[in-house]
């Protein structure tokens, strides 16, 4: 293994750019850059979370932003109650993340292929329809977040650069406990699976079992992420747990690199940055974005971190 | 005689309007290596599927060591001691040798809910995966890719990965397929090795390879055993001449 490749520089570079995005925007006054780099920070955080499912897993969820609106919910809702401490939210919101999991996981993994994919996304579009019919909690409309969660002076999240680091922080703690996990007896046992169910039932291991594990802790991750979005726009609705939102991350994936430690967090990167850019430009910037995704997925394998591996080799 | 590590009772499995597995009863001693031959599409591998748990009989009962495992799933099975290798190579193509390895010691070193440590680094386990890999002879290719070994090489890993979870009793079900002349006899060695150190059930084609390495033979004919017995006592049975061996001159030839 080589001490230096392209990879590991441009992975090294994005991250030090985030830590010292606020430092930027302070120095340069603009202040709108760290309002979007809070929003890329907490998807990235959603992808890094579907990719322990689909990239080490091989469990390919097409409902993951279903999570996205129930740590938001769950952040929402109890402040709207007028429980607006962040220490109860917080734990609502990653243990209304993993039940959902669990039920969901459970009914899910029974299926296989396209059949799972489709399960997924359909229990997503019932919690998207449930959202819009909770009229106390604003409905289709969706609910705005008068006060962002109170951490009691340990941190004050109506702060943009205190909220940035604590996104930062959550993302950097997730994609670490990650690296952790695709490591350990549990992550070789989730990336068996992916690899060969049949072989792996047949060495001893009840399959089942750990892929509901991972669905739980991967759904948990997710849920972090909402409860997180919802602070930062101060608002939540259904459509954060619109199909098209799981989409969105499922792309951010694939662009980045499945099943590579950073490469979600290239993706997200990346691709919010484009869509940024992009419709700034033209109004019909997804005439753009579909064609140039399509490139990158067809001739870059393995995403962007495929293609500065290949870099590195060639 | 002492109640046989593995005992088939009157197993029966349809396919439709097929009787794949008709009423077949064979008892394995502990220790021995009992072959089961018999023409393509005879059953064995429905007959392996079924000791496995790969596939579920419609009557009849499976027990290993006196337990009755009829009906339990392929995970459990293992856990007791039954450890098998798969017709078509079946291994995680994007592990290294090592980890597939490694990994079947590890399904039989406690749970795998450990979320936090590096499990390449357990010394327990790496060890197991090296000695079963040496057992095999392929400790120096410990570290490729399972994707860029050779297929007689794939086969030996399969033995290893069999080999690595300290089974009671291996199941073969042909391990010399697709290898060469000179894999085939290194294969045949490895066997004569193992045979002292684990019951084995083989299922195989190669009939030369057979009457070298069986104890027993039990030949399997559209889903039931026509005979069963000794080397010696297959190759004289008329039936089995007539049904199965008759084409296969090298048997006959073969002393």
């Amino acid at each position: 293994m080589k001490a230096f490749t392209v990879s590991k520089a441009v992975t090294a570079l994005m991250l030090a750019g985030l830590v010292l995005l606020p430092l930027y925007s302070q120095l340069s006054g603009n202040i709108f850059i760290l309002t979007l780099f809070t929003r890329v920070v907490i998807l990235a955080l959603a992808a890094a979370s579907l990719n322990l499912m689909m990239g080490y897993g091989g469990m390919m969820s097409f409902g993951h932003a279903a999570y996205l609106g129930i740590g938001g919910y769950a952040v929402g809702m109890l402040a709207q109650e007028g429980i607006g401490s962040g220490f109860i939210q917080f734990p609502v919101a990653l243990a209304a993340s993993a039940l959902y999991a669990l039920v969901i996981g459970a009914l899910s993994l029974r299926t296989r292929g396209v059949y799972f994919i489709m399960i997924t996304l359909a229990f997503a579009q019932m919690a998207y329809y449930v959202a819009s019919g909770l009229a106390r909690y604003g409905g289709d409309d969706g609910l705005t977040v008068y006060k962002r969660s109170d951490f009691s002076g340990l941190i004050n999240l109506g702060n943009r650069t205190q909220f940035y680091y604590l996104c930062l922080a959550c993302l950097f703690g997730v994609v670490f406990l990650i690296w952790r996990i695709v490591n350990s007896r549990f992550g070789l046992v989730v990336q068996g699976l992916r690899s060969n169910e049949q072989r792996m039932q047949a060495i001893g291991f009840p399959a089942k079992r750990y892929q509901l594990v991972c669905f739980v802790i991967s759904g948990m991750m997710c849920g972090l992420a909402g409860a997180l979005l919802a602070n930062n726009t101060d608002f939540i609705s259904p459509a954060v747990m619109y199909w098209t939102r799981s989409g969105d991350l499922m792309v951010m994936v694939i662009l980045g690199g499945m099943g590579t430690l950073f490469g979600p967090v290239m993706g997200a990167v990346v691709y919010l940055l484009l869509e940024e850019f992009l419709s700034q430009l033209t109004e019909y910037w997804a005439l753009i974005m579909g064609p140039l995704l399509l490139l990158i997925v067809l001739f870059g394998r393995g995403g962007i971190m495929g293609l500065l591996g290949r870099l590195n080799r060639g | 005689m002492a109640e046989p590590l593995l005992r088939v009772e009157k197993l029966v499995r349809r396919f439709g309007g097929i009787t794949a597995t008709d009423n077949v009863s064979l008892d394995v001693a502990a220790g021995e290596l009992h072959a089961i031959i018999g023409p393509n599409g005879a059953g064995k591998t429905t007959l392996i599927s079924q000791l496995t748990g790969h596939l579920e009989p419609h009557s009849g009962s499976v027990s290993l060591g006196g337990r009755d495992i009829t009906y339990l799933p392929a995970y459990r099975r293992c856990a007791l001691g039954l450890a098998r290798s798969f017709q078509i190579t079946s291994l995680l193509p994007d592990f290294t040798a090592a980890d597939n390895v490694a990994l079947a010691a590890q399904a039989h070193a406690g749970h795998s809910f450990r979320f936090f440590a590096n499990a390449r680094k357990e010394k327990g386990l790496r060890d197991a995966a090296h000695a079963a890999l040496d057992r095999v002879g392929l400790l120096h290719r410990a570290d490729v890719l399972v994707s860029r070994l050779s297929h007689g090489e794939r086969r030996q890993i399969e033995l290893a990965v069999a080999l690595a979870s300290k089974p009671k009793l291996l199941l073969l079900d042909e391990p010399m397929a697709g290898l060469g002349v000179t894999e085939s006899q290194r294969m045949v060695q490895l066997l004569q090795e193992l045979r002292k150190e684990v019951s084995i059930v083989l299922v195989e084609h190669d009939m030369p390879a057979v009457f070298a390495l069986a104890d027993r033979i039990s030949v399997l004919v559209y889903g039931r055993v026509i005979a069963s017995g000794d080397p010696a006592a297959i190759r004289a049975n008329d039936d089995v001449k007539r049904a199965y061996l008759g084409d296969q001159h090298v048997v006959t030839h073969h002393v």
